[in-house]
C-alpha cells in the first residue's frame, strides 16, 4: 500500500488554494490523477519525488516512510525509491542516450539493466546517439527506461505523453503498461487524455482546486465529470460587430477564429480582448465572461 | 630593450594566467550559490560581486593599498603569518586582479546555472544523485559556454588592468610591472615606439580573443540547439 496524505497551500494566479489530498493506492497498481489545469496535479507528484516540500503531511511506501512532518522527517528525494519521468523529458544533452542510462545506476548495480531496458525500448540502435537528436517519442522511451534502471517501487508520470501525436501516445501506452507490469511497479499517471486513462488507469483520482473530488473506475469518474456532460472551449475575443440589430463575436480560440452569435445586450457586456468561456450542453450555446 | 619588452608581457600573462585559474575555483561555487539560493540577502551578495564592474579601479586599489599596509591590522597579520607582503608584490597583484575581476567570472557562470533547466539537475535528484554529482556530471558540463565566457572574459580583463595595479603594485620590473602600466611609463617617457609596440599586442590580443569566444560559442550553439 502506498498512503499519501498531503498538505500544501499553493499561490497560483488565479489566488490561494490548498493542496489537500490523502490517497491509498494498492501496491502494483495504475492510477491516474486527472482535473483541469492549475488544480495541482504536478504539485501533487512532485511532492510526492520530495522535490517540493508540504506544509504537512505522511508518504509512506509500504512499510517505509518517504515524510512524516509530524517527526519533522523527509527523505531526500535521492533516497525514495521510485522514478519519475518529466512532461520534456529532461535528458541530460552532454550525453548519449547509453549514458543518460549508465549514468542512473546505483553505486555498484549490475549494468545489465542497461542493455536489457534499452531492449524493452527498441532503444539498442540509437545508443550512441545525443537526445537532440531524437524524435520526441525516442526521448519519451529514452526519459522512461532511464528512470526504471533504479529499478524503484514507484512510477510517476507527469503528462509524458501529452507532446506526442496519437499515434505515437498508443504506442508508448503500451510501452508503459508493458513495463508496469514486468517491473511490478506502482505507476501514477498524470494526464488530461480520457481515452489514455481508460485505456491503462484502474483507478482516476480527479483532482480540482487542490481536493479530490472524485474518485473510481474511469468510466464511472468520467461519466460524471462536468467536462463531459458539456463541452467547453476558452478563448479570446478578438472582434464584436452589430449588423442588422443581430451582434456577433469572432473569437479566437488556439489557432482558430470562431464566429458567435449572440444576443446584443450580452455583445455590450463583452470587449476586445477579454476572456470567454463557450459551453456547449444539451440546451445549446452558452457564453461566459472569464 | 628587448628582453624588458618579452619580460614586462610574460609578467602580464603569467599574471592572467594565475588570476583566471584562481577565479575559477573562486566564482563556481559563488556563481552555484547565487543561482540557486533564494535568500533574502542574495541582491546584498550579487552587489558586492558586481562592484569591481562600476567602481573606479583607484577606489578598490586605494582600500586594498590600506588593508594590506604592513603598519594596518590585516597586512601585518598576513606578514607574521606567512612572510607575505601584499603591497607591491605579486601575489599582491593576484589578490587584487581576483577582486576586480570576479564579476567576469561569476556572471556568465551564474547566468549559465540559471538559464539551465531545472528539470535537468532534479531529474538527477531523482535518480539518486548527489547535488555534488550533479553539478560535475550534468550542470557543469551543460554550461561549457558560460564557463569559456567566464575564463576568457577573466584572463582578458586582467590583462587589461590598470587602475588597481598602479595603486597596489606600482612599477617594478619583473615584479608588478605589467604591459598596461609600461605604456603609460613609455608615454611619459615619450618613448612611443615602445609604447606602441606593447599598445599593439593587447589590441590584437583583444580581438583576438572576442572572436574566439563569439565563434566557439557560435559552434557550441549550432550543436545544442
Amino acid at each position: 500500500m502506498v498512503r499519501i496524505k498531503l498538505h500544501k497551500e499553493l499561490h497560483a494566479a488565479t489566488g490561494h488554494m490548498d493542496l489537500q489530498v490523502d490517497l491509498q493506492i494498492p501496491l502494483g497498481s495504475f492510477v491516474a490523477i486527472s482535473g483541469p489545469s492549475g488544480g495541482g496535479k504536478t504539485t501533487l507528484l512532485r511532492l510526492i519525488a520530495g522535490l517540493e516540500k508540504p506544509k504537512s503531511g505522511l508518504i509512506k511506501f509500504q512499510e517505509e516512510t518517504w515524510l512524516n512532518t509530524e517527526n519533522v522527517f523527509s527523505l531526500s528525494p535521492q533516497k525514495r525509491k521510485m522514478g519519475l519521468v518529466f512532461q520534456d523529458y529532461a535528458l541530460f544533452p552532454n550525453m548519449t542516450i547509453e549514458k543518460n542510462l549508465v549514468y542512473a545506476l546505483s553505486k555498484g548495480q549490475d549494468k545489465a539493466i542497461v542493455s536489457e531496458l534499452m531492449k524493452i525500448m527498441e532503444l539498442s540502435e540509437l545508443a550512441g546517439r545525443y537526445p537532440v537528436n531524437l524524435s520526441g517519442g525516442q526521448q519519451q522511451r529514452v526519459a522512461l527506461a532511464r528512470a526504471l534502471v533504479r529499478k524503484p517501487g514507484l512510477l510517476l508520470l507527469d503528462e509524458p505523453l501529452s507532446a506526442l501525436d496519437t499515434a505515437m501516445r498508443s504506442k508508448l501506452q503500451d510501452y508503459i503498461l508493458k513495463l508496469h507490469h514486468s517491473f511490478n511497479l506502482t505507476t501514477i499517471l498524470v494526464s488530461h487524455d480520457f481515452s489514455e486513462i481508460s485505456k491503462m488507469a484502474e483507478k482516476v483520482f480527479w483532482l480540482e482546486n487542490g481536493q479530490i473530488i472524485k474518485q473510481g473506475a474511469p468510466a464511472e469518474v468520467f461519466k460524471t465529470s462536468p467536462s463531459a456532460t458539456q463541452s467547453e472551449l476558452m478563448g479570446t475575443v478578438q472582434e464584436i460587430y452589430t449588423r442588422l440589430g443581430k451582434s456577433k463575436i469572432r473569437v479566437r480560440i488556439g489557432d482558430n477564429l470562431v464566429e458567435v452569435p449572440l444576443p446584443a445586450e450580452q455583445a455590450q457586456l463583452l470587449k476586445i480582448n477579454s476572456q470567454v468561456t463557450l459551453q456547449w450542453s444539451a440546451t445549446g450555446l452558452h457564453i461566459k465572461k472569464g | 630593450m628587448n628582453t624588458a619588452f618579452w619580460g614586462t608581457l610574460l609578467l602580464t600573462f603569467k599574471l592572467a594566467t594565475v588570476t583566471t585559474v584562481c577565479l575559477l575555483f573562486i566564482g563556481i561555487p559563488i556563481a552555484y550559490l547565487l543561482a540557486y539560493s533564494k535568500r533574502r540577502v542574495k541582491p546584498l551578495f550579487e552587489a558586492l560581486v558586481s562592484m569591481p564592474l562600476v567602481l573606479p579601479p583607484t577606489v578598490l586599489g586605494f582600500y586594498l593599498l590600506l588593508a594590506f599596509s604592513p603598519d594596518r591590522n590585516l597586512g601585518e597579520w598576513l606578514f607574521e603569518m606567512f612572510g607575505v607582503s601584499l603591497v607591491f608584490t605579486f601575489p599582491g597583484l593576484v589578490v587584487g586582479s581576483i577582486l576586480y575581476s570576479l564579476p567576469f567570472m561569476v556572471q556568465p557562470i551564474q547566468s549559465g546555472f540559471e538559464h539551465l533547466p531545472v528539470q535537468l539537475s532534479e531529474a538527477s535528484y531523482t535518480l539518486g544523485k548527489s547535488r555534488w554529482t550533479t553539478l560535475w556530471k550534468v550542470q557543469l558540463p551543460n554550461i561549457k559556454p558560460a564557463l569559456l565566457t567566464g575564463l576568457v572574459l577573466s584572463f582578458a580583463h586582467t590583462v587589461g588592468e590598470f587602475g588597481v595595479i598602479l595603486m597596489i603594485g606600482g612599477n617594478i620590473p619583473g615584479e608588478t610591472r605589467v604591459a598596461s602600466i609600461a605604456i603609460y611609463e613609455e608615454v611619459e617617457a615619450l618613448n612611443y615606439q615602445m609604447a606602441n609596440r606593447y599598445a599593439f599586442v593587447l589590441l590584437a590580443f583583444a580581438f583576438t580573443v572576442l572572436f574566439l569566444v563569439y565563434s566557439i560559442n557560435r559552434r557550441v550553439n549550432n550543436i545544442v540547439r
